[in-house]
């Protein structure tokens, strides 16, 4: 099983809702995982309602138990990675810079090397992710059952883990060079895999297949796919049938039996049936896209995973809520 | 809660689309807002209406969904306006449209700003290459200069510009900048120094620093990449005050008077917290908003019944079933739901008459899809209308759901800017890629129908 979950997919489709609800999914039986954001932009630290997370990593929730209570929970540490802190640390790491760092920081060497080699970049923070996907403790045990990470959009995902590539063409021998090697070593092994999160609508899944392509050529395991927001179809194909058939005078009826009002024609119930009649010719159609959708999606033949739509949108207890959903779908 | 929103509604100015559209002065459209919103669609829908409206207007697109890009004929990236076929022309305008070449467009600066030895240093290298094609900012960049040419060209009487899908409206404004002044910043000038300067006295300190992060930086990258940076700012050192200058004229574009901003928002929490805030920026900047398109916004013609009485009547109907099967196999679970009492009384009797009810609902149900035999000739009874009725009643408690949480987040917009004019289009059930489905998104932002006008119809 994989240990370095990275979670992809078209902006705002739900990544970082979907890599967090995945963190806690899979920390069960005391188990603890690390959720990892690298784009700076705090999104788990809203997501879990605590104050901004510094490049440090922190406990921030506690996963729950199975529902029959059986199984425990485990813990979510979380970690929002900058790259040039991580530069920073390498810096000091390998060279004990000390005063030349914070003099190359000040000239901006930093913010120039992380800004206009977006390689470098990507290097430094899946090379941190990697670190943390391998550490162990004194008893030669993994400090992490497992890594998620919240990761740039699909239309960006495979350069990004592709540093090698990346880096190969800016530095072709020295420290970074071999740890884009490093880093590439594993996230080609099957300890990876790429999740990507879809919508049901046509450009996040067009996305989602070219993002596999893309992914399956550079050599990129991909994991599973997650269709988020789900909506349930209200109306099956038998009434949608019907509806399409007109029923008037049997709905009018059923309206003003429910005490909505008279059933004759120009009677209250009667002027329902016609714009709800029309909601449910909208509502078909949106079903039979989706449903083309769905099978596009099933066509690319990996493991999916769905989430529904939370009406009132992703707080807390939501969170948990699509964590438990995702359990329950199985190991991803 | 209805009275409040109303008022709150009614205290929002409309936008007068078709107006702005023909007003002669207005001379660029931008369509901004954060991702996912519809800025393309918008921006390409207006395109449309104003070149049938009698308008010469071209629309830059950014990153149009492939479909959307075919049926305009612009799926080929050429970097450069395309006649847009298929549109009426009959009222005296015209559309043309291109995707941007954010790279292409990068290309040409340099090409154009550099004798050809000097470009081709430039555009070999592969820190240009990794600037040129990742640089956070530079597609913003570059939709600017495409702008500042554009309307160099006046060429077309109407520009309208859709804006990179950025998770922040606000990065249109800013990422031009940022570029601009990451290229005269104070580290590319220290790697120029030893070159410009030649070691003169007052700049030895720069070079101590120059060689101490040189040997820093190639013992962490290699040789190789340190050179290639040199050669790279040496190669650009011509240019790098006009990425600046460029950048700050197309600025001064966005605050002319011919320029009218829209910014387009789901109604939903996090868009429309974007959108203030870019409504906040544009007057700071002096940038002239036109209004906000609030995109895709959800409506009901049968509003006037709530998503409660209509969860209400839809359990009724569905319990009055549950009853009626579990009559017959004599396991009434005699459930003390209040369901109307008048529905249960009657529902008994009338159902009794129709017996054919179960074999030919099972035979069109269960298919999946239309049996065609069944289909023929099962008229619906009352027992599966009454499940569709109660399915067509959840359906719009849902709908009614949506509505007043759509509406509860454009309130809270309202609140915070009630200058501002709104224009709402309502959601289609599909996406949309092509003319005719861009003609109802302009014609339905035209349009503009509010709430208020909806439930006036109805009445
Ligand atoms: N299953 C769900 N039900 C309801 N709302 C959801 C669900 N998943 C995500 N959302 C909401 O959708 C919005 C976008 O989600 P999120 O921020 O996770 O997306 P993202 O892909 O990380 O976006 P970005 O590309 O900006 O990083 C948020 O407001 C989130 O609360
Ligand atoms: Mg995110």
């Amino acid at each position: 099983m994989s240990r370095l979950h990275v979670v992809s997919g078209k902006g705002g489709t739900g990544k970082t809702t979907v890599a967090a609800a995945l963190a806690l999914a899979l920390a069960t039986e005391g188990r603890r995982t690390l959720l990892v954001e690298v784009e700076g932009r705090q999104g788990i630290a809203q997501l879990f309602e605590t104050e901004a997370l510094p490049y440090e990593e922190r406990k921030i929730a506690v996963a729950p138990a199975s529902d029959s209570g059986r199984r425990a929970g485990g813990e979510v540490h979380a970690l929002a990675i900058d790259a040039e802190r991580a530069l920073l640390d390498y810096l000091q790491m390998f060279y004990k810079l000390g005063s030349a760092g914070r003099a190359l920081k000040k000239l901006g060497a930093i913010d120039f090397a992380t800004t206009i080699a977006p390689g470098l970049r990507d290097v430094l923070l899946t090379g941190k992710a990697c670190e943390a996907v391998r550490r162990k403790d004194k008893n030669g045990r993994f400090v992490y059952d497992a890594v998620v990470m919240d990761a740039p959009p699909t239309g960006r995902i495979t350069r990004f883990l592709n540093v090698n590539d990346e880096v190969a063409g800016l530095a072709k021998i020295g420290p970074i060079h071999n740890q884009a090697q490093a880093v590439m070593r594993v996230l080609k092994s099957p300890e990876t895999a790429v999740h990507l999160v879809t919508l049901l609508e046509e450009m996040p899944v067009q996305e989602t297949a070219d993002g596999v392509e893309e992914l399956r050529a550079a050599g990129i395991p991909v994991g599973g796919i997650v269709i988020n927001m789900t909506r349930p179809a209200l109306l099956d194909n038998g009434d949608l049938d019907i509806a399409a058939r007109g029923a008037r005078t049997g709905v009018a009826k059923a309206l003003s039996q429910a005490g909505l009002g008279g059933a004759r024609r120009g009677g209250l119930a009667d002027r329902l049936i016609d714009p709800l009649l029309e909601q449910a010719r909208e509502h078909a159609e949106r079903v039979e896209l989706e449903r083309a959708e769905h099978a596009e999606l099933t066509a690319i033949g990996l493991p999916t995973y769905e989430l529904e739509l939370l009406p009132e949108g992703v707080d807390l207890a939501g969170l948990y809520h699509l964590a438990r959903d995702l359990r329950k779908q199985g190991p991803i | 809660m209805t009275a409040d929103n109303t008022t709150l509604d009614a205290s929002a100015p409309r936008l007068e689309v078709d107006t702005l559209l023909d007003d002669p002065h207005t001379r660029i459209v931008v369509c901004c807002g954060s991702g996912g919103v519809g800025k393309t669609t918008t921006a390409a829908a207006l395109g449309v209406r104003a070149a049938e409206r009698g308008r010469r207007v071209v629309v830059l697109t950014i990153d149009p969904a492939r479909r959307l890009a075919q049926s305009m004929g612009i799926s080929e990236l050429d970097n450069v306006p395309r006649q847009v076929k298929g549109v009426d022309e009959s009222a005296g305008g015209e559309l043309h449209a291109m995707m941007l070449d954010m790279k292409r467009t990068f290309d040409e600066i340099v090409e154009g700003h550099a004798d050809a030895d000097r470009a081709r240093a430039i555009l070999e290298n592969p820190f240009y290459q990794s600037l040129s094609a990742g640089f956070a900012g530079t597609q913003e960049y570059m939709a600017m200069e495409k702008l500042g040419q554009l309307r160099a060209n006046d060429e077309w009487d109407l520009i309208i510009v859709d804006t990179p899908p950025s998770r922040s409206a606000l990065d249109f404004l800013d990422a031009p900048k940022r570029l601009g002044s990451f290229l005269d910043g104070k580290f590319i000038r220290v790697l120029m120094a030893p070159a410009k300067v030649g070691g003169r006295a007052g700049m030895k300190f720069l070079n101590v620093g120059m060689s101490m992060m040189t040997g820093t930086l190639s013992k962490l990258m290699g040789g190789q990449l340190l050179r290639d940076v040199q050669t790279f700012v040496a190669a650009m050192d011509t240019m790098f005050g006009g990425f600046r200058t460029r950048a700050d004229a197309t600025y001064r574009l966005l605050q002319a008077p011919g320029t009218a901003f829209l910014v387009v928002a789901a109604p939903e929490r996090d868009a429309l917290r974007e959108a203030a805030y870019f409504v906040e920026r544009l007057a700071a900047e002096q940038m002239p908003l036109a209004g906000l398109v609030l995109n895709r916004v959800h409506g009901s013609g049968a509003s006037q019944l709530s998503a409660e009485r209509a969860l209400a009547a839809a359990e009724a109907l569905t319990d009055q079933r549950a009853e009626d099967t579990h009559a017959d196999a004599g396991t009434d679970a005699g459930d003390d739901t209040d369901a109307p009492a008048a529905a249960r009384a009657e529902n008994n009797l009338e159902t009794g008459g129709i017996v054919d009810l179960d074999g030919g609902k099972a035979g069109s149900r269960t298919a999946g899809g239309p049996s065609p035999a069944a289909a023929e000739h099962v008229t619906p009874t009352s027992a599966s209308a009454a499940q569709l009725a109660a399915g067509l009643l959840r359906l719009h408690a849902e709908r009614m759901q949506v509505l007043a949480r759509e509406r509860r987040t454009r309130d809270r917009f309202t609140a915070l800017h009630p200058e501002v004019p709104v224009a709402q289009v309502a959601a289609l059930p599909g996406d949309v890629h092509d003319l005719a489905g861009l003609r109802a998104i302009g014609d339905r932002l035209a349009l503009n129908l509010t709430e208020t006008d909806d439930t006036d119809t109805d009445d």
